[in-house]
């Protein structure tokens, strides 16, 4: 039996804008194997959530082509009822924006029994509510019986976050994507969120899609970590060769940012985040924030290439990037 | 005189029940929080998720009723309804913690932006899209997209037209709530880089609250650790990092993630000691009800809430 859960193969998420559709997850193939964790960072608008949702298949709106394979099911053509069977089962995601993603009008205990009533319609009345505030506790919610009770407006940022958390990992999802799962959780309880994520994939062999903005959590959690930038995968690598090397001009400058001891100004990419209307579509996309670089260096059409086992980076310029003050590159840890 | 003094903040939210429906308990939100502010610096804030930091940020800015306590800026107390003026309201601002909700989904960016300063200056139609675009392009968001509706963006790219807002009267106080957790690190350098600059262009003042230790370190001249509506620790950022006292504090320090693989073990053992000492002195630190004791001065400008003795 093979080890891979997820198998995306050249999918392309496009959004109408106007008269015209535009690819905000423009060509993307990658693989997730049972019992590991890849790492998702990126520009803000680089498509990390656009391809999360494609995964769920929640977009409304969008243009999707392509094809993922979840348990070699391919969910680009899934049935609605289906779909419905495995989200919030065989899939589920923890989503970025708790607010809309929680019912204002009901209380917590019970959006989190629907989800559980939803897949397992044994479970009787007294069993949905002892699971649940067995799940309020496991994602560190105090006094979870007041909890229950009580309604997504009268919750901390980061406890509707671990609402949403609880509700993910209530039915033990072999895959769980989880869109910035830590960033409104203080450090201490984005540990014991952690080590849930951790248990998870220990107890089921559980696939997950970690995206996150903090490199540091990339670093403790992730098996892989790829790059996105406008809507591309620029580079891919297991997570300490990606740290330890990192090749594409992007992941550099990215690296480059996190503030690092005795630094007054951080590193900021030159240039504007290109709207989705806006991104270039041919050549280097990336080429036009770093335009130092000689054009000679872009290739024409850049393609992800293995530079060592498992550490792929898009196109050949990342032989010839520097950075414009010549200052070497922050330490952060990178060595 | 402090630029901003808080005196022992009170914010408790009611929990109704019973048939009746009455006030049968309360949240302590905030509970007894004293500080100041000088003007210019940067406070950080930070601390379990729940503890009250937005509620202490909103009842400042006047969002939240408080139910008891003061809060005076330059000396004027604004819990005092009949003082509570246009002035105040300009000069303290607020970012919110989440992009997605902060923003009206039904306005343009154009009036997003500009509704503080339809407020509070007249200006022109062309005069005001000007400001808006400047501002924008301060904050690096496209200055064409003023026409755009919030969902045609990005959490990021949302977040940054928030700050645009905060920013467009020049206020004297920003209550910053988590303003750079929604976006990558480069734009996130690129907020904070602007945050300082118009710092000391505009002796602007910040309460920053955040998760992101990494990021208070950077900003911040003072920093306040909250637990369960309370203060547990108060110092320099210096006092804080380096000589942590509270044992929340330093389960905090210890939580942050490393960002060299490489680590990874030495973080777990480092976790685990600094959880065992939590665990061991855990009734030292905190009463019966799980709170923390009143702050001591241990340094000119350290506090503690330290055990009681005796
Ligand atoms: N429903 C939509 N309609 C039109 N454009 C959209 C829609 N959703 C996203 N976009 C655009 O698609 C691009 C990718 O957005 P996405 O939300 O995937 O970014 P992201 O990588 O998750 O960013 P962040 O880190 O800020 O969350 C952005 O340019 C965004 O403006
Ligand atoms: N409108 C409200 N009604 C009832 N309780 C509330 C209300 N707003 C906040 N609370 C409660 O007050 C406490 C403090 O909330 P607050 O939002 O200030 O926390 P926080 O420190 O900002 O947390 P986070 O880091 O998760 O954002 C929480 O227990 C919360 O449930
Ligand atoms: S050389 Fe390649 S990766 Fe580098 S900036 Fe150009 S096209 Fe991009
Ligand atoms: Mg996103
Ligand atoms: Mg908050």
């Amino acid at each position: 039996m093979s080890n891979e859960l997820l198998k995306i193969k050249n999918l392309s998420t496009s959004f109408r804008i106007g008269d015209e559709y535009y690819a905000a997850v423009d060509d993307v193939t990658l693989t997730l194997n049972k019992n590991e964790v890849l790492g998702i960072v990126g520009e803000s608008g680089s498509g990390k959530s656009a391809l999360a949702f494609s995964i769920m298949r929640l977009h409304t709106r969008a243009k999707i082509e392509g094809e993922i394979l979840l348990n070699n099911q391919n969910i680009v053509k899934m049935s609605t009822s289906k779909l419905n069977k495995i989200r919030g089962d065989e899939m589920a995601m923890i989503f970025q924006d708790p607010l809309t993603a929680l019912n204002p009008l009901m209380p917590i205990g019970r959006q989190i029994e629907e989800n559980l009533f939803l897949h397992n319609k044994k479970l009787g009345q007294q069993g949905r509510k002892k699971r649940t505030i067995e799940l309020l506790n496991l994602v560190g919610i105090p006094r979870p019986e007041r909890v229950y009770e009580q309604f997504p407006h009268e919750l901390s940022g980061g406890m509707r976050q671990r609402i949403i958390i609880a509700i993910a990992i209530a039915n033990d999802p072999e895959l769980l994507i989880a869109d910035e799962p830590t960033t409104a959780l203080d450090v201490t309880i984005q540990a014991q969120i952690l080590d849930l994520v951790r248990e998870l994939k220990e107890k089921i062999h559980a696939g997950i899609i970690l995206i996150t903005h903090d490199l540091g959590v990339v670093a403790e959690m992730a098996d892989r970590v790829a790059v996105m930038y406008a809507g591309q995968i620029v580079e891919i690598a297991p997570v300490d060769k990606l740290f330890a090397n990192p090749l594409h001009p992007y992941t550099r400058s990215l690296l480059n940012s996190v503030p690092a001891e005795g630094q007054d100004r951080l590193h900021v990419i030159q240039g504007v985040v290109p709207t989705l209307k806006n991104l270039p579509r041919t050549g280097c996309r990336f080429a036009e924030r770093i335009p130092w670089i000689d054009a000679s260096h872009h290739e024409e059409h850049p393609e992800l290439h293995e530079v060592e086992s498992g550490h792929f980076v898009r196109c050949t310029c990342y032989e010839h990037f520097y950075f414009p003050d010549n200052k070497e590159e922050q330490a952060n840890g990178v060595s | 005189m402090a630029f901003l003094e808080v005196q022992d903040l009170q914010v408790y939210f009611p929990i109704k029940g019973g048939i009746f429906n009455r006030t049968v308990d309360h949240i302590k939100a905030v509970d007894g929080v004293s500080f100041e502010m000088e003007q210019g610096k940067t406070y950080g804030l930070v601390g379990e998720s729940g503890s009250g930091k937005s509620t202490t940020g909103r009842a400042i800015i006047g969002l939240e009723d408080i139910t008891s306590g003061k809060i005076l800026f330059d000396g004027k107390d604004i819990t005092d309804k009949k003082t509570k003026n246009k002035a105040f309201r300009k000069d303290v601002q607020m970012i919110f913690q989440d992009p997605y909700s902060s923003l009206n989904p039904r306005k343009r960016v154009l009036d997003i932006v500009a509704e503080p300063l339809r407020n509070f200056e007249k200006l022109s139609k062309q005069e005001e899209r000007k400001r808006v675009q400047e501002l924008l392009d301060i904050v690096n968001v496209s200055p064409d997209s003023i026409f755009k509706y919030p969902h045609e963006f990005s959490g990021g790219q949302r977040q940054r037209i928030g700050v645009a807002r905060a920013i467009a009267l020049k206020p004297k106080l920003i209550i910053a709530d988590e303003p750079v957790s929604a976006l990558d690190v480069s734009v996130q350098a690129q907020v904070l880089n602007f945050l300082k600059e118009i710092q000391s262009e505009l002796n602007l003042t910040y309460l920053f609250i955040s998760h992101d230790l990494g990021i208070v370190k950077h900003m911040c001249d003072n920093i306040s650790i909250m637990y369960k509506g309370r203060y547990v620790e108060q110092g320099s950022t210096a006092d804080i990092f380096e000589n942590p006292q509270h044992i929340y504090t330093k389960r905090l320090i210890a939580a942050i993630p490393d960002i060299d693989p490489k680590n990874r073990e030495k973080q777990f053992h480092n976790r685990q000691k600094v959880l065992e000492e939590y665990t061991q002195s855990y009734n030292d630190f905190f009463d019966q009800d799980g709170l923390a004791f009143q702050l001591k001065s241990i340094s000119d400008t350290h506090r503690v809430a330290l055990p009681q003795k005796g």
